[in-house]
């Protein structure tokens, strides 16, 4: 729509021309909620972490620490346990479920503590929406800040991993991108359910769902221990197909089922950045 | 499209025209169609107390907020169909500041600049710049958490500036500040509309409309109540002077003197007259043998006329 009056009006100021790379995201997407410059939250976010890289830091032994004191310690006691393709050293086999269930956490907390800090309280994001940045810029850019963060921190449990021995295959070298894809789904999915968040109580209801699913994934143990029905429901959830997936990629024993573990987060991403731009807008834009 | 706002022989483009513009939230109306032009050059008021709508017609002007209903345009453009292109030319102030409090102040102003698209080199410079005009250059590095309000405030301006707008929307700029952040604001601001920026402001402190508006409009309960120019509306609806008396509490009734002023309004401890001369009424007051414990004659302002539209009991 174009008016007589803009005519007389000096041309805009700052261009508006979105990046390359956006190009399809803004054809999809109304104009009002992208302006494909999600990235600008990736540097606010670094400039962010640069004052606190302590807690950066942190966020790299938690893992470490699990992977010493049970493939190292509890292996000890248990040997060997049946992995993909016959029994492993227990470090084997928990491993690459560390390394799956690292990259969850990460993602989660990061995810749901941080967007629920910047939009209940900061209103960093009320700032935002007041330039011609939309709610899938903030949604993009913050789950891509996830993703970079959890990025390094699975590079350097897989570098310890092969350090150790406990990669055994060529496959491993695509552990790193599955550990971005799942991090990523569970960060959008992570910062949707922020936007439903009241409080700060609410976080014990992402702890709850968190540790079940840290620690009856297959995380510590094969499959097979659980009854039948049991089974069938451990394989819907999230963090079984993460863990089957880097289990499966640092043994080596990769077959076409891992396709379905990558469609299965594709899901959870499209599902999470949807609706957690969807409901920024709406809590943002009244 | 038949447009008023798009009258091409007005000489001054309009930047904001509304007509009918009305909010809801929910089944609660907190703007009932309101018709604002605001010119190229203008510095625009809206007035009204807490509640008045002011804030929701600011929102919904910066698009960050759909119309309910009517028609609104800003730059020439719909808020509906342009939002990111009108929000990438128009600088916003909220009421309470949203500085992101763990970046620096620089940082703050380089991030922000960055959000608009400009570059890296661009906002490195825009920042050292508005540093400089907000008074902050000494603060540049230190985090915003601990500024004082009035530093906050400076640096929230400072802000909105960094796309170097065409269009400043301001949000009660000065609410909460003492009155040395309030001088200081008021002078950037006036040195802004001096350089052509055009400023919509909203307030309820009458000085800072006096101080700062070309044009204004009062709001109350999500009408426009007036419309004018801050002499014009003293004009319409005040007198040129008022004389107030003060009396002992409980010991006037205004009624020996209702008669001497165009308007009188009893307070429960003065008397005010309102009256083109205000000696001549103190006068006839005196020669009435009413002796009131202390009197003053001073000017109509914008407040009395404030008053006068949206009256004196509290409205939230």
């Amino acid at each position: 729509m174009t008016n007589e009056t803009s005519t007389d009006l000096p041309a805009p100021s700052p261009p508006v021309t979105p990046r390359h790379g956006a190009g399809l995201l803004l054809r999809v997407v109304p104009p009002g909620l992208y302006a494909g410059r999600a990235h600008v939250l990736v540097e606010r976010s670094y400039l962010v972490s640069r004052r606190g890289w302590m807690s950066v830091i942190s966020g790299f032994f938690e893992p470490l620490f699990f992977l010493f004191s049970l493939g190292y310690g509890l292996g000890q006691l248990v040997t060997t346990v049946e992995g993909p393709g016959g029994p492993v050293p227990y470090a084997v086999f928990v491993a690459p479920a560390l390394l799956a269930a690292s990259a969850m956490n990460g993602a989660v907390f990061e995810a749901t503590f941080n967007l629920f800090f910047k939009f209940k309280y900061a209103k960093t994001y009320d700032a935002v929406l007041a330039t011609p940045l939309g709610p899938v810029d903030i949604a993009l850019g913050e789950a891509a800040w996830c993703l970079i963060r959890g990025g390094l921190y699975s590079a350097g449990f897989i570098a310890v991993m092969l350090g150790f021995g406990l990669i055994s295959s060529p496959w491993a070298l695509l552990a790193l991108p599955a550990c971005l894809l799942v991090a990523l789904a569970f960060a959008a999915v992570g910062m949707a359910a922020a936007t439903f968040m009241r409080s700060w109580q609410d976080f014990d209801l992402v702890q709850l769902a968190v540790m079940p699913l840290f620690l009856f994934s297959t995380t510590f143990y094969p499959l097979s221990v659980y009854p039948g029905w049991l089974q069938a429901v451990v394989q819907w959830t999230p963090l079984y197909h993460a863990i089957e997936l880097m289990r499966a990629l640092t043994t080596g024993y990769v077959g076409w089922g891992a396709l379905t573990h990558v469609a299965y987060f594709a899901v959870m991403v499209v599902i999470g950045v949807v609706v957690a731009a969807r409901r920024l807008g709406k809590l943002l834009l009244t | 499209m038949s447009d008023p706002a798009a009258n091409v022989t007005n000489v001054t483009p309009t930047l904001v025209h509304a007509k009918g513009l009305t909010k809801h939230f929910g089944s609660f109306e907190a703007v009932r169609g309101i018709d604002v032009e605001v010119s190229k050059g203008e510095a625009f008021g809206f007035l009204g107390p807490n509640g008045a709508g002011k804030s929701s017609t600011m929102r919904m002007v910066s698009c960050v907020s759909p119309r309910t209903g009517g028609e609104l345009r800003v730059l020439g453009m719909d808020p509906e169909t342009d939002g990111p292109k009108i929000r990438a030319r128009i600088g916003v102030v909220p009421q309470q500041d949203n500085l992101d409090t763990e970046l620096t102040v620089r940082q703050n102003l380089q991030v922000y600049g960055r959000y608009f698209g400009l570059s890296r080199s661009a906002v490195r410079a825009k920042a050292t710049e508005l540093m400089e005009f907000a008074q902050l250059t000494e603060r540049a590095d230190a985090e915003v958490e601990p500024l004082s309000g009035g530093m906050k405030r400076r640096l929230t301006i400072a802000r909105s500036l960094v796309n170097d707008p065409d269009l400043l929307l301001l949000d009660e700029p000065t609410t909460g500040l003492d009155p040395q952040a309030r001088h200081l604001l008021w002078d950037r601001l006036f040195r802004l509309k001096q350089s052509g920026v055009t400023l919509i402001i909203t307030t309820h402190y009458m000085d800072e409309a006096e101080q700062l508006c070309d044009r204004l409009v009062v709001m109350d309960g999500g009408r426009i109540a007036a419309e004018g120019s801050p002499s014009e509306l003293i004009r319409r609806y005040s007198t040129k002077e008022v004389l107030e008396l003060r009396f002992p509490p409980g010991e006037q009734s205004g009624d020996e003197v209702r008669d001497l002023a165009e308007r009188v309004e009893v307070l429960p401890d003065r008397v005010l007259l309102y009256t083109a001369d205000g000696d001549a009424a103190l006068a006839a007051v005196h020669a009435r043998g009413v002796r009131p414990v202390s009197s003053l004659v001073r000017r109509s302002t914008l407040e009395d006329v404030f008053l006068r539209l949206t009256g004196r009991t509290l409205v939230d």
